[in-house]
């Protein structure tokens, strides 16, 4: 077991600057997600551990050892990819031997290790198989077969989940989760996915542009996001963004913009009191705003018109035209609105975010 | 398949393949009715009466007999086979690495490489005999089954090479990163993953760079002189073709029993090749 340190990381491609000064420590036994945009660099920093991809600068430590320089088979991980790359020519049986062949353990070892991996995922009787017979799921399986076997000291995984189709995928989730409970192994974890990312990590990294954005507890990025990018990447629907002007004194703060204003909570104006006579943007998630009822403190409601109403069963998220802004709001599936009505929506004051228009920071 | 009318699918299908699959396969009707034609046939003037060029009501195996039992011919077989088999496997052995090399490997001016063997291909045999010919001459090649088996590669490897540089880049890169994770070297990876995953590509090079070589003349022609050494284009050709004389009957029981072995090839390998040409690897 092991814990994963990378030291001002770094990546450059063809002048390209993929990966930028990451500094992390994955801790033994955790389970880590690395999650942004496609061509955020997530996926270069995940190859540099694996050390598939050369490391521009800065090191990579597995244990206590600095790996940059050992070939991917002697830093004892395995890695599950994408498009789950089994051996097409193998059986089952033999995708999953193969990396115990390698290493010359002994035929009744890889056969024992080979059987319990196959007991845990439940693929006992595909073991004579060939790939090309399986199902996507059923490949998936196989794939992390072949990446327990080995009993590495950590686990990488390269959007393992992206190639299934929506309901696997969410199943494979659970199991992937019950699976590193039960391996209690370190992991890496890599999608673009938020979802996964919030569901599998025991803390998430957020990356952009080869930039570590904020790392944490799923939680603690979903309720405080250190920038306005983190809070957008997370949470779905998106959290709904306002540019607005503040303005007033220091106890009677308004954040305002045409058609849409609000008093600015009491126990958030410290933080904002800089900004009076500037635009802050402000941010609302949209299951923190709710259908006015007469608890709702005047300063913090507002009027909006219902464009779309998109009916998903367990919620309803209506599609809002507040002055020159949409916003979608998620309510109760109780609530009767339909297209062109007008209705008085209020906030929740202990859940508004603020950030910097022009830094993105949070405020 | 063409949709619509039957006489569109006529049209546009069974016509042309019909006219397509006659063109190629008449000259070996040609070469099987010519080969049991008796020779009184043969020489028979086109505007005799009994004249019937496209059959044969008295077959005979005389020319069968007169090629194998009076001509070198068996010897040419075995010096062809031999000459193909070996040029085929350096060929495939050396296209093989240098596929795997320009398809996987970065290094220094690997795209330009790759451009430089594809542009020695293009360079015509028939020129390219010319300077070959004082090679062969100044290592004391000529007239040896050494003078072929070694410069046949010239055009057979950057052959092999394009094929199969082709074939590795269609195999994704995950399998071998992924065999290298589990604990392979770049070497074992490549033995035990890449290899065997192509190996509909290369038995393709191999049936192709087999055929060309068997079917090679010009380097075949020039290189070599005594009867012995000749192989069977070379040797059916010239044996057979006395001044101005055409043993018709001999010549083409030659080129029937020549093309047969590439026809039993070709036949026994045509699944594996097809799938190295169309190059599908699936994961």
């Amino acid at each position: 077991m092991a814990r994963v340190l990378l030291r001002n990381l770094n990546k450059m491609f063809d002048g390209m600057h993929a990966v930028k000064d990451v500094n992390l420590e994955i801790r033994d036994k955790e389970f880590v997600v690395l999650v942004g945009p496609s061509g955020c660099g997530k996926t270069t920093t995940l190859r540099m551990v694996a050390g598939l991809e050369s490391i521009t600068s800065g090191d990579v430590l597995i244990g206590d050892t600095v790996v940059n320089n050992l070939p991917p088979m002697d830093r004892d991980i395995a890695m599950v990819f994408q498009n789950y790359a089994l051996y097409p020519h193998m059986t089952v049986y033999d995708n999953m031997a193969f990396g115990l062949k390698m290493r010359k353990f002994e035929r009744t070892e890889i056969g024992k290790r080979v059987q319990e991996a196959a007991e845990i995922l439940g693929i006992q009787s595909l073991l004579k198989r060939k790939p090309r017979q399986l199902s996507g799921g059923q490949r998936q399986r196989v794939a992390l077969g072949r990446a327990i076997v080995r009993h590495p000291r950590v686990f990488l995984f390269d959007e393992p989940l992206s190639n299934l189709d929506a309901k696997l995928r969410v199943q494979m989730r659970v199991e992937l989760k019950k699976l590193h409970t039960r391996l209690s192994t370190t992991a890496i974890y890599v999608t673009h996915d938020q979802v996964e990312a919030m569901t599998l990590g025991d803390r998430v990294v957020v990356m952009r542009d080869g930039v570590v954005q904020q790392v944490g507890e799923p939680l603690e990025l979903y309720n405080t996001p250190v920038n306005r990018f983190v809070a957008g990447f997370l949470g779905s629907p998106a959290m709904n963004f306002a540019v607005v002007r503040v303005s007033g004194e220091k106890d009677a703060l308004r954040a305002y913009k045409p058609g849409f204003g609000i008093e600015v909570p009491p126990e958030l104006a410290p933080r904002v009191a800089p900004y009076v006579e500037r635009d802050v943007t402000i941010g609302i998630r949209p299951e923190d705003l709710h259908l006015a009822n007469g608890s709702d403190a005047a300063g913090l409601c507002f009027d909006a018109v219902v464009e779309v109403v998109e009916k998903l069963g367990s919620e309803i998220l209506l599609d809002l035209q507040v002055g020159d802004q949409t916003m979608v709001a998620a309510v109760e599936p109780t609530v009767q609105a339909k297209r062109g009505d007008k209705l008085r929506f209020g906030l929740r004051p202990d859940r508004l975010h603020f950030f910097d228009t022009a830094s993105e920071a949070a405020i | 398949m063409i949709e619509g009318a039957k006489w569109r699918r006529w049209v546009f299908f069974y016509i042309p393949l019909g006219v397509f699959v006659f063109v190629l396969l008449f000259p070996f009707y040609w070469m099987m009715v010519t080969t049991v034609r008796p020779d009184s046939e043969l020489y028979r003037p086109w505007m005799a009466p009994n004249y019937t060029p496209f059959w044969t009501l008295h077959p005979t195996l005389e020319h069968i007999k007169y090629l194998l039992g009076e001509t070198l011919f068996s010897t040419w077989m075995w010096n062809t086979l031999l000459i193909s088999i070996v040029a085929t496997i350096i060929s495939v052995f050396c296209g093989l690495l240098a596929g795997y090399a320009l398809s996987r490997l970065h290094f220094p001016f690997a795209g330009s490489l790759g451009t430089g063997i594809f542009i020695t291909y293009l360079v015509p045999q028939t020129l390219l005999f010319i300077p070959l010919a004082d090679i062969i001459r100044n290592f004391s090649l000529g007239d040896t089954p050494w003078a072929l088996i070694l410069t046949y590669p010239t055009f057979l490897i950057p052959f092999c090479t394009w094929l199969l540089m082709g074939y590795f880049k269609a195999i994704p890169r995950e399998l071998e990163e992924c065999a290298r994770i589990d604990g392979a070297t770049r070497w074992k990876a490549m033995v035990y993953i890449v290899f065997p995953v192509a190996i509909p590509g290369i038995l393709s090079a191999g049936i192709f760079a087999f055929t060309l070589s068997w079917n090679e003349f010009i380097y075949a022609l020039v290189f070599l002189s005594s009867p012995a050494q000749k192989t069977v284009p070379v040797g059916v050709t010239s044996e057979l073709i006395r001044g101005d004389v055409f043993f018709w009957g001999p010549l083409m029981a030659g080129a029937l029993l020549g093309s047969i072995p590439v026809a039993i090839i070709y036949s026994f390998f045509v699944e594996h090749y097809v799938a190295g040409l169309t190059g599908a690897v699936k994961g």
